[in-house]
């Protein structure tokens, strides 16, 4: 073979690797096929109610915090700037800024609120990814596909509730333990909360909803009107991050 | 051609051995960055975007300018600009590869950079942008290498040259024009929520690029013995000048909407940018010294004795590039993230690397932009002996 001969092939084989799909290398796991999944005949619509109260009655809890950091590998950086968060604490004045008024019940005031991906039916993020990388399922949830991401960040800057991360460091230098049902991360890559979809699957509730003690966050199918999730919105008085944004989040604190 | 840029004289060689170990130190950073990740900027998750996205933003302007030489030219039949449109399309040229060296050092994960092509999104912005750069490049390269060839060769441009000339006219106004909407259309940031981010980046371009392509013609008269002529430099400057009385008066626009309107998430953050918050000046002081830079420049442009001073014209195009590079950069980009959507607010400090990188990078484009226009005087010498 010449060296002329030898570039043709060459060239020819990284073509037929950039335009043929069939040939993508890419590892095919639980995101790929979950992806075009459909679980049951009509589709879900899957959604969080948070109970404020519930909250404020045990200051300092964090165990939906932890459970969620060890089910999805989150690595603890232990420092504010280069953080990964999927479930965490705000105080209400910053999580609402539109409800703040001078007539808050004292004990919302400063209340520390949980917050996470708020799973919008209308997602700013997805709309920007330059390789949908990100994307939304048909049962609502926001996907991410760590292996496509190429790290531009582009979702962290239009996402209006800062639910997105990104890896500024290799994750796996910060585990102390790895979970083996899940996969770790690698550096440069955006990562968010995914509702737990490999837990639905086995029709598991998300691990920050089974492990609180309080029933303060309450899962289900809104679009099932008996499910929990519905039955306790009905009930009661609710309300969504920046609704004026139209992203329709699918997140709803009770007060 | 390419051979024009091997023969040089001792100042030359020192010129790019210098460049080359600019670059080099440049590269060394982006293999550490590579290495263990962008951690090692001084990006966070509250400001995800900064040095790199900064300089990005500053010269898709500086390449957009070129239409500035481009366009009177052509359209207008300004014939003096003929000595230096190839100029302008060399500095385009320049600034396109810096544009995309930004956005590639950027990237998390720089070996996917072609999924941008093998999942293409026509929904995002960045996929445009990629589109229309890459094309503006090509543009300005055919155009100006095509000029010049027809010029060596004293031979009138070919008739195919024409249509891309004319093409590379509305493609320059959509590169930045597109660059503008990958920020004006974000819900999650007020502060970049407003539809004149495209026409404020046009004016300040066509200020800063025109700034750059002054202060290259003198260069290039001292160093190369090249002179574009005094008719050339009067017209660029009084292009700058138009061109920054619109920009300061479309930033006003924008103080007024936001103060008066006293949206608080709207107002909050030219008020940080500004006047700081608790004491804390963040990036205030840099906005000052932009603003007053700005101005200045601005009366000293408009008044024909002062524009019209060779001196004062070199110091006006400095602190124009100066006050331009703070507002594009910091005072956009940076700040657009300053508050966080949760309130947080976030010191942002380049580091070591991440500045030695960027410098990488600005070696790279003056690098191409020394090679392109020695060429480009090589051949205007010979054509007039």
């Amino acid at each position: 073979m010449d060296r002329r001969q030898f570039l043709k092939i060459a060239g020819f084989s990284i073509a037929g690797f950039i335009l043929d799909p069939s040939l993508d290398i890419r590892p095919k796991g639980l995101f790929a096929n979950t992806a075009k999944q459909k679980i049951t005949s009509y589709i879900r619509k899957w959604g969080m109610a948070i109970n404020l109260d519930a909250c404020a009655k045990k200051p300092g809890c964090r165990a939906c915090i932890d459970a969620c950091n060890i089910v999805h590998n989150v690595p603890g950086l232990g420092s504010p700037k280069e953080e990964v968060k999927w479930i965490w604490k705000s105080p209400y004045p910053t999580v609402f800024p539109e409800h703040i008024h001078i007539i808050n019940r004292e004990e919302i005031k400063n209340l520390p609120v949980m917050v996470l991906c708020n799973h919008c039916d209308n997602p700013p993020c997805v709309k920007v990814c330059p390789t949908k990388a990100t994307w939304k399922r048909e049962d609502g949830i926001v996907m991410m596909d760590y292996h496509r991401c190429i790290g531009c960040r582009y979702c962290m800057a239009a996402c209006p509730y800062g639910a997105r991360s990104f890896n500024w460091f290799d994750p796996r230098l910060f585990l102390k333990t790895v979970y083996q049902d899940f996969p770790t991360r690698t550096k440069g890559v955006v990562e968010k909360c995914n509702f737990c979809e490999e837990r639905l699957i086995r029709g598991l509730l998300p691990a920050c909803v089974e492990v609180c003690k309080e029933n303060a966050l309450i899962f289900g199918d809104l679009a099932a009107i008996d499910s929990d999730v519905r039955k306790i919105l009905k009930q009661r008085h609710s309300i969504v991050r920046k609704p004026h944004l139209g992203t329709e989040p699918k997140v709803f604190y009770i007060l | 051609m390419l051979g024009k840029a091997l023969t040089g004289g001792k100042k030359y060689w020192m010129w790019v051995i210098l460049l080359g170990a600019v670059i080099l130190a440049g590269f060394a950073s982006y293999l550490l960055q590579l290495k263990f990740g962008l951690g090692i900027t001084g990006m966070g998750r509250n400001v995800s975007w900064g040095l790199y996205i900064s300089n990005f933003t500053f010269f898709v302007g500086v390449a957009a300018s070129a239409v500035m030489v481009v366009l009177p030219y052509y359209l207008h039949n300004y014939k003096e600009f003929g000595k230096i449109t190839v100029f302008g399309e060399f500095l385009a040229v320049s600034a396109v590869v810096m544009t995309i060296l930004f956005i590639f050092v950027d990237l998390g994960q720089p070996a996917r950079v072609l999924n941008i092509i093998r999942y293409p999104s026509p929904k995002s912005v960045l996929f445009w942008d990629m589109i229309v750069l890459n094309i503006y490049l090509l543009l300005n390269l055919v155009i100006g290498w095509q000029t010049l060839n027809a010029e060596r060769k004293s031979e009138p441009q070919p008739a195919w040259i024409k249509p891309l000339v004319i093409l590379s006219i509305p493609w320059a106004i959509s590169i930045h024009t597109v660059t503008a909407f990958i920020y004006s259309g974000l819900s999650a940031r007020p502060f970049w929520l407003t539809a004149i981010l495209a026409p404020r980046f046009l004016a300040s371009a066509f200020a800063s690029g025109p700034a750059i392509l002054i202060l290259l013609c003198f260069i290039v008269k001292k160093f190369a013995r090249f002179d574009a002529g005094r008719e050339v430099i009067r017209k660029i400057a009084q292009i700058i000048a138009y061109a920054m009385v619109i920009n300061i008066f479309l930033s006003l626009v924008e103080i007024f909407t936001v103060f008066y309107s006293n949206i608080p998430e709207h107002s909050l953050y030219v008020r940080l940018l500004l006047f700081g918050i608790n004491g804390h000046l963040l990036l205030s002081p840099w906005m000052w010294v932009s603003v007053v830079l700005g101005w200045v420049s601005a009366i000293l442009l408009v008044n024909p004795q002062t524009r019209k001073n060779d001196t004062i014209l070199m110091a006006t195009c400095i602190a124009i590039i100066i006050s331009i590079w703070i507002e594009k950069g910091l005072g956009l980009v940076v700040s657009g993230f300053i508050p966080s959507p949760l309130g947080e607010i976030t010191r942002y400090i380049p580091t070591t690397h991440e500045i030695a990188i960027t410098a990488g990078i600005y070696g790279v484009g003056i690098l191409v932009l020394t090679v392109l226009i020695k060429i480009a005087i090589a051949v205007k010498k010979e054509a007039e002996s």
